[in-house]
């Protein structure tokens, strides 16, 4: 269910590394939890981010949830298709729905989150 | 029980179709199974089924059954005088507060039949059993009170023994003739009409709350599970939580009891003057209701939509960065792709088109004052023309 190539934050993102850049999104636990996404509420490319800080918003009809970035960082890059396709986030979490890019200030950053295996266990708590 | 929640007959089968339960008015209720939207637009394009067994019917019966009831609710029954046909109405206190929203029928010689939202089950119960005029009986299952005139009422709380099943969407009309045995006689808008669904009797009443043509389910507990399958077995119609409940309605800016009105609002500010005709008198609440509306509301139950962001509960409303009112209900609209929204708003700015702004947690949005419904046009516009 959850790539075994990412790694996860407790907060439901997750994160694929292509050298220095983190490509972030949420997971398919939390698409599911918050139902259809009708917004993305999203920084825009330059903004700096912060490990365990918030980046944004994500709301479905019934609930709003709060974006946490897994890693620090420059956003390099945003996607932009989410605006008016929100609903990308529920059909592909891991794929065309992955929200921001970030260059990394500090790769040892990824050391703290969780493996899929990990995460897995987290979940089903 | 869960916390002490009371189940509908129907909770198995929505744990079966996988449905996420909420807690819902003390009961455990789904509010969605494949996903709010996914319902939502089922409703408005085929059919869906929801399960309101939650909802409390109270039936009162006696030569004083009509004087009883014309004296508690706002609306006037005599409007009803045709057996079967019903009306929608309000109960008030005496200044004037919405106590509940309900839909009362003529369903028999002197007999009216009241269906009341699950959230006032026991303040409606309790409301209508101290105002009887004089020496209400409590006898379990069956109360009787006395109307102005001496003459006898019995008055029943049905809720425990009705299930309440809603069909609602262009197609579902079709399915419930399908299910019906050949002498089906279908109800017209607003009316009542006894039948037979895959075998078991039922009454089906032409009401609902989505803004779509469909009926109202209302059959004994034991034969919910069924009638709820026999539904479902038509693909076309998919089964509905609260979440779709709640958008369709709000589509249409039909009040919620708790949300847009309540006790503490009237109905003249809330828009609902049309069920409260001005030649009426002798009913709780009529003074103080006669006073507002000679004087005028201060404020006005106004619809707004929203775009970027979905307006919630509470949210403030400012015209020019000044603070003028608050979301009472708020969504997003399916049909619209847009946020919708109703506050109470001074009536200088409730004209359609006036540009408001409405606080969304950390951003500012434009809100425009839209006249309701929202959705113009579906399959009960579409009768009616």
């Amino acid at each position: 269910m959850n790539p075994s190539d990412l790694k996860y934050h407790k907060e439901h993102e997750w994160v694929r590394t292509e050298g220095d850049i983190a490509v972030i999104g949420i997971s398919h636990f939390a698409q599911d939890q918050l139902g259809e996404v009708v917004y993305v509420d999203m920084p825009d490319a330059g903004d700096t981010v912060t490990a365990d800080d918030t980046f944004g918003e994500i709301e479905s009809v019934k609930s709003v949830s709060e974006l946490y970035s897994p890693v620090s960082g420059e956003i390099v890059e945003v996607n932009e298709t989410l605006e008016d396709s929100p609903e990308t986030v529920n059909a592909d979490p891991y794929g065309d729905g992955w929200m921001i890019k970030v260059r990394m200030t500090d790769a040892a950053e990824l050391d703290a989150l969780m493996s899929a295996a990990d995460y897995e266990s987290f979940t089903n708590e | 029980m869960e916390g002490g929640l009371k189940r509908t007959p129907l909770y198995e089968e929505h744990l079966a179709l996988g449905a996420r339960m909420v807690p819902f008015a003390g009961w455990e209720m789904p509010v969605q199974y494949s996903g709010i939207i996914e319902e939502h637009h089922a409703v408005r394009s085929s059919a869906g089924v929801f399960d309101v067994c939650h909802m409390s019917e109270f039936r009162v019966f006696g030569f004083g059954a009509f004087d009883f009831l014309q004296s508690m609710f706002t609306n006037d029954l005599s409007k009803i005088s045709e057996l079967s046909s019903a009306q929608y109405t309000l109960m008030c206190d005496e200044d004037g507060g919405i106590i509940d929203d309900l839909i009362v029928y003529h369903s028999g010689d002197l007999e009216y039949l009241v269906i009341a939202n699950a959230g006032n089950a026991a303040t409606d119960w309790d409301w209508l059993q101290s105002h009887a005029p004089e020496g209400a009986i409590l006898c379990g299952a069956g109360d009787s009170a006395h109307s102005p005139d001496g003459g006898v009422i019995e008055m029943v709380n049905e809720s425990e023994r009705t299930a309440l099943i809603a069909v609602q969407g262009p197609e579902a009309l079709r399915v419930i003739r399908e299910l019906a045995g050949p002498d089906y006689d279908e109800p017209v808008r607003f009316s009542l009409s006894e039948a037979v669904l895959d075998g078991i009797p039922v009454l089906l009443s032409r009401t609902g709350y989505t803004g779509e043509d469909g009926v109202e389910i209302l059959s004994h507990v034991s034969h919910a599970q069924r009638i709820w399958r026999a539904l479902l077995s038509f693909p076309e119609v998919t089964p509905c939580g609260l979440g779709a409940r709640d958008t369709l309605r709000l589509e249409m800016g039909y009040p919620l009891h708790g949300s847009d009105i309540d006790r503490g609002v009237d109905p003249i500010s809330a828009g609902l003057g049309w069920v409260v005709p001005r030649e009426k008198r002798g009913y709780i609440g009529a003074g103080a209701i006669a006073r507002i509306r000679e004087n005028g509301p201060a404020s006005r139950l106004t619809g707004l939509t929203v775009e970027g962001a979905i307006p919630r509960h509470g949210y403030a409303v400012l015209h020019d960065g000044v603070e003028v009112g608050k979301v009472a209900s708020g969504t997003f609209s399916p049909t619209l792709e847009a946020g919708i929204a109703t506050a109470y708003l001074p009536l200088a700015l409730s004209e359609p088109g006036t540009e408001l702004t409405v606080v969304v947690r950390k951003k500012v949005v434009r809100g425009v004052v839209t006249k309701m419904p929202f959705v113009k046009e579906t399959s009960l516009s579409a009768a009616k023309a």
